[in-house]
């Protein structure tokens, strides 16, 4: 752990990607206390005001004041990045794990399902799906942790099936430790860390599937904030107010950019050799 | 190799079977009716009538599994069934109308990428750590940090608007008719300018960081230290002998974005307005049509499937030492 956290500390851009997730997750808590408007509250005498001292960053067509908005699109982005990355994760670890310790058979018909799922076209699975049931935040992160959980699945295996050959697993095993004891105390803790990083690099992928299906009006409905919607705004207003189109989108680059700084960070000062392997839980959405 | 081709062509008709049994169980099981969008401002009464009418007509009263064997058994005979909306056209018909334009944008939009990726990669790799490889390397973070749609946006208010010096929307000008053949040309790849760009940005980053990676792997081998010591030139031994190593796992890769790229083109194409089969999937989903949406998705799994298989095919034409193994196998 001590020389995990030498090699992170030498790592000048993770530090300052870690600071601004960390950031990023206390003005998303704190966003009901700091905004400065209510975020929903229409006011006609303001629509499409540029950024200004009284809206640092405008308003937008009904009057709302675009920075409080995107406050509480903050919590939206970060909620959908992790949840569905936890989901995501789950079923990465049960199923990878049970392929990889069980081998034969049970590894044969898991890993068939990766693969149909793996050549599936994602946008189309959640294009349909999300068309089709009542958009909301639930249905967002159940569908993209339920999309995305294939390189999770891939990496537990592998872990798993270099793990299980390794003595103390053999030792557990010819003291007649059950299955499920080996698999979730003796093998999962040592094959957590590819996984962790996955996770890191998941969010931030998760962040842009869901801001781009807002963008397409399959997210988050209004009035509720979110970037995606914001940025759906300002398209119909592209040639009155460049800033509804601006800001979202820079909230969105930099907090992906943090993620993927931290996340490269990590994986680094884990094991210089998992550069190659560590996929990402959820792959861009594009 | 023939062998291996035709045993991969047939381990995709499962596969195909799969995906398409998936999908429709998803999409007719979901709420909402196709039927009921169509009959939904009718009176009541003459509603009742026609929603049977029409369920009847569309065979959506029968169980799940009669519909979809019905469904299989005409797609085996290339009949891709008629759209739900009134017009009622084939889906075959508005496929084939829109795939070229898809088609188009996907290719050179690879192109592009390819023509560009390969070149940025070997640079930043042979010169690791210049300035150069700096930049790429930001180049790089932000490229996969940016939503393309958020681009496309910047793009359109910068050029479009604030320029004005190219079209945001659609393939054609609206005076299209009074255009010389020439005119025509020009305005016509004026109007795929931005959405190219756009299409190209992301991918370009991943690319030439994947191409960065692998060179770098391939330059530390033994074979071009090799290489080096029998006095052949820097240039040959980076251009032919690295290059032609390190351009190996791109092929797979290549392959693998594919169904990545068509799905980009969904948001790319619905900005832009661009009649292609992403904004023919848009439209299907929002309105319910069924044999549009399935249709969609058997041309789009099976070029995604196909380009898998073609990736896997010059990967082992590329790399003797795959074709071997495979045939002890």
């Amino acid at each position: 752990m001590r020389a995990f956290w030498r090699a992170f500390s030498r790592n000048r851009l993770a530090i300052v990607g870690g600071v601004i997730v960390t950031c990023l997750a206390l003005l998303a808590i704190m966003a009901p206390a700091i905004a400065p408007w209510d975020p929903n509250r229409p006011d006609v005498r303001k629509i499409l005001d540029p950024p200004s001292g009284r809206h640092l960053l405008g308003t937008d067509q009904l009057g709302r004041d675009v920075l409080s908005r995107m406050l509480f699109g903050a919590r939206v982005s970060l909620a959908v990045g992790f949840v569905s990355v936890g989901i995501a994760a789950t079923i990465g670890i049960l199923l990878g794990s049970a392929a990889g310790y069980h081998g034969g058979a049970v590894d044969a018909s898991i890993m068939r399902v990766v693969d149909l799922m793996l050549v599936f076209p994602r946008f189309f699975l959640l294009l349909a799906v999300l068309a089709f049931l009542k958009p909301s935040i639930w249905t967002i992160m159940a569908v993209i942790g339920l999309t995305g959980w294939m390189g999770v699945a891939r990496l537990v295996r592998a872990e798993f099936l270099a793990l299980k050959e390794r003595e103390f697993v053999v030792w557990s095993q010819s003291i007649g430790a059950s299955a499920s004891r080996i698999i979730w105390r003796h093998i999962l803790p040592n094959a957590m860390a590819p996984v962790l990083v996955a996770m890191t690099l998941g969010i931030p992928a998760a962040i842009l599937t869901e801001s781009g299906l807002s963008f397409l009006g399959l997210g988050v409905q209004p009035p509720h904030a979110t970037w995606g919607n914001i940025l759906n705004e300002g398209k119909d207003a592209i040639e009155l107010a460049w800033w509804l189109s601006v800001y979202p989108g820079l909230a969105i680059l930099v907090t992906v950019l943090s993620y993927n700084l931290l996340g490269e960070g990590i994986r680094d000062a884990l094991d210089p050799r998992l550069r190659q392997s560590a996929g990402r839980v959820v792959s861009r959405g594009r | 190799m023939l062998a291996y081709a035709l045993r991969r062509l047939l381990l995709a008709i499962p596969l195909l079977i799969g995906i398409t049994f998936i999908s429709f169980v998803v999409i007719h099981l979901a709420p909402g009716d196709p039927v009921e969008v169509q009959t939904g401002d009718l009176s009541q009464q003459q509603s009742a009538k026609a929603y049977q009418a029409l369920r009847e007509m569309y065979e959506l009263d029968k169980p799940l599994h009669v519909q979809y064997w019905k469904w299989l058994s005409r797609l085996v005979r290339l009949d891709f069934g008629k759209s739900f909306a009134p017009h009622g056209r084939p889906v075959l018909t508005m496929i084939a109308e829109r795939l070229p334009i898809t088609l188009l944008l996907n290719v050179v939009e690879m192109l592009i990428i390819v023509a560009l990726a390969i070149p940025i990669g070997v640079l930043s790799a042979t010169r690791q750590y210049s300035t150069f490889d700096k930049v790429t390397t930001i180049f790089v973070f932000v490229g996969f940090a940016t939503p393309d749609f958020w681009l496309a946006l910047l793009l359109m208010i910068l050029f479009g608007v604030q320029l004005g010096w190219l079209p945001i929307s659609g393939l054609r000008s609206l005076n299209w008719e009074y255009l010389t053949f020439w005119q025509q040309q020009v305005d016509f790849l004026s109007h795929l300018a931005l959405p190219v760009l756009v299409a190209t940005f992301g991918g370009l980053a991943g690319f030439s960081r994947y191409m960065r990676q692998s060179m770098l792997e391939v330059v530390r081998q033994d074979y071009i230290q090799s290489a080096r010591a029998k006095g052949l030139a820097e240039r040959v031994v980076i251009g032919k002998h690295a290059l032609r190593n390190a351009l190996l796992p791109i092929v797979t890769i290549l392959g693998l974005s594919l169904p990545g790229l068509i799905g980009g083109s969904v948001i790319v194409e619905w900005i832009f307005a661009i009649p292609g089969m992403g904004q023919l999937m848009v439209q299907a989903a929002f309105e319910r049509d069924y044999p549009v949406l399935m249709g969609n998705l058997v041309i789009v799994s099976s070029l995604t499937l196909f380009a898998n298989l073609m990736a896997d095919l010059a990967y082992s034409l590329v790399d003797p030492r795959i074709r071997v193994s495979r045939r002890r196998r």
